[in-house]
């Protein structure tokens, strides 16, 4: 057990019957890193989060969260685990307060310290005063607020985020991506954030290339770009992967 | 603070299911209209058609609407845990399901849980459908009222744990017609909930037999029986084990890794 890797994944390959979705997947996250998982529609990414979070049973491979099993010791590794998904998991009918105290009962957390960390996500998500309003009630960028503030209320060590600004407009989108860059540097969260949109990464991030199911390139976005011999994420992703679109 | 912890997350999960229950209006009253329209519809048009002999527990000749009230009962829940089942499938199209599933507890605990509420509902909406039966007429003995919740439990859990075994089964909430065709129908017709055995086996062995060996059969009666205060064994055991199958066979259908869901490709 190496308690200094927040999420690793080795070996991992995942079939839906004949057709392959991912093969001899390996790649290890820090703590405090933020990792962008960037690949084209249906290049896996929805397939590894899903095992990742034990929705598939892991067959061939093994992943690790905080040095636990998630096959063999499922419930510890879950407990480190948050998670935002790429449709809107909020129950609409319900506050914004109600859909986070279901998930702090969800996690065993008290009547006292679950108001307490509601309120502490909240407020550094400018969204505390908004607390008793319908989910349906916010836009998809609020929305996606409250989702970030609940995946992160049972303090993980591990986020994360499935193309969670799908659908939100640019300055929102921006807010998103600022603030979860912000939380990986200040938690010391290890952050994996799958996305197809280039302008999401940042210099500093480290960046894994999936492509048809295998991993393309794994680095730093310096190492990527000198691998590829591109000047840009945008050039060296299109090197990867043959032309094909982000 | 493990047991807390599954103390606490099993009243998370009811509480939200109650709270949408009661929050939403139309399924609220489309639930409690349904046996209501089979009680003053359907019984009183049938009470002239059907002469019923004396059976147990009943103690005297009863009108047909005393006779069905047991049987409208297993038809909430029925109903409603089939609407429980739906629910599962448009939590998981919609992907709430999947908030449930990544919580730090065993599956088996969660699907339970699920199904606690579930049946907690469907006794809510008995209970509001025996007090409008009452002022119909329909009155049971005092304890019945008592007697009925153990049995209500039991059967909710049954029914409930069915439609979470067909819920895992089903991948689209299109697919859900299919279930109120081929599931709800036939087990509600094919059982004692609209007439006694003995008169089905007037008109058919087979029917007959299907009925009696019917599981929601076993439940409206065991229902039957607790509403006169009498225990009936049979269907107790019955009933129990049909839950201890189904519920066993849902968990099997949820687990990732024996499970339909990695065949299904969703959560």
């Amino acid at each position: 057990m190496n308690s200094s890797i927040a999420l690793s994944v080795e070996d991992l390959s995942f079939s839906y019957g004949d057709k392959k979705a991912l093969s001899q997947v390996n790649f290890k996250i820090q703590p405090g890193e933020c990792t962008v998982l960037l690949g084209p529609n249906g290049a896996g990414k929805s397939t590894l989060f899903s095992l990742i979070t034990r929705l598939y049973d892991t067959r061939d491979g093994r992943i690790e969260l905080c040095g636990f099993d998630i096959k063999r010791q499922t419930l510890p590794a879950l407990a480190k685990l948050g998670v935002v998904f790429q449709q809107t998991t909020l129950d609409m009918d319900l506050s914004v307060m109600q859909n986070l105290r279901y998930h702090t009962s969800l996690h065993g957390m008290g009547r006292k310290q679950a108001e307490q960390r509601i309120q502490q996500e909240l407020e550094r998500l400018n969204m505390y005063d908004r607390r008793f309003e319908r989910a349906r009630q916010l836009n998809g960028g609020h929305r996606r607020r409250v989702e970030i503030a609940r995946a992160l209320l049972h303090k993980p060590s591990v986020l994360l985020l499935d193309e969670p600004t799908v659908g939100l407009d640019v300055p929102s989108r921006l807010a998103i991506v600022e603030y979860v860059h912000q939380l990986a540097a200040e938690e010391n969260l290890a952050v994996l954030w799958a996305s197809h949109l280039i302008d999401e990464i940042y210099p500093d991030d480290h960046l894994i290339v999936l492509h048809k199911g295998q991993v393309k390139a794994n680095g730093t976005v310096d190492d990527v770009l000198k691998i590829t011999n591109t000047l840009t994420i945008k050039d060296a992703f299109y090197s990867l992967t043959q032309g094909e679109q982000v | 603070m493990k047991l807390l912890h599954y103390w606490r997350a099993m009243w998370g999960i009811i509480w939200r299911e109650l709270w949408r229950f009661v929050t939403q209006r139309e399924r609220f009253i489309s639930a409690l209209v349904r046996p209501l329209v089979w009680l003053f519809v359907f019984a009183a048009g049938f009470r002239a058609a059907l002469g019923l002999a004396i059976t147990p527990p009943y103690e005297t000749y009863i009108l047909y609407e005393v006779y069905i009230t047991p049987g409208l009962i297993g038809m909430i829940q029925l109903f409603n845990g089939m609407q429980s089942s739906l629910s599962m499938v448009y939590d998981r199209e919609m992907g709430s399901m999947r908030i449930l599933m990544v919580c730090p507890l065993p599956r088996w605990f969660l699907l339970l849980s699920k199904l606690l509420a579930g049946t907690g509902v469907s006794v809510l909406q008995v209970y509001v459908f025996l007090a409008i039966a009452w002022f119909y007429d329909i009155q049971a003995p005092w304890q019945g009222y008592l007697w009925i919740l153990p049995a209500l439990l039991l059967s909710g859990l049954m029914l409930g744990a069915l439609g979470l075994l067909l819920s895992s089964f089903i991948k689209q909430l299109e697919n859900f017609a299919g279930v109120m065709n081929f599931v709800i129908f036939p087990m509600f017709f094919m059982s004692t909930a609209l007439y006694p055995l003995w008169k089905i086996k007037e008109s058919s062995a087979l029917l007959h037999n299907l009925a009696q060996y019917n599981p929601f059969s076993q439940a409206v009666e065991l229902i039957r029986f607790a509403l006169y205060g009498q225990f009936n064994s049979h269907a107790f055991i019955y009933t129990l084990v049909a839950f201890i199958v189904f519920m066993a066979a849902a968990i099997v259908g949820y687990n990732p890794s024996k499970g339909m869901m990695t065949r299904k490709g969703g959560a």
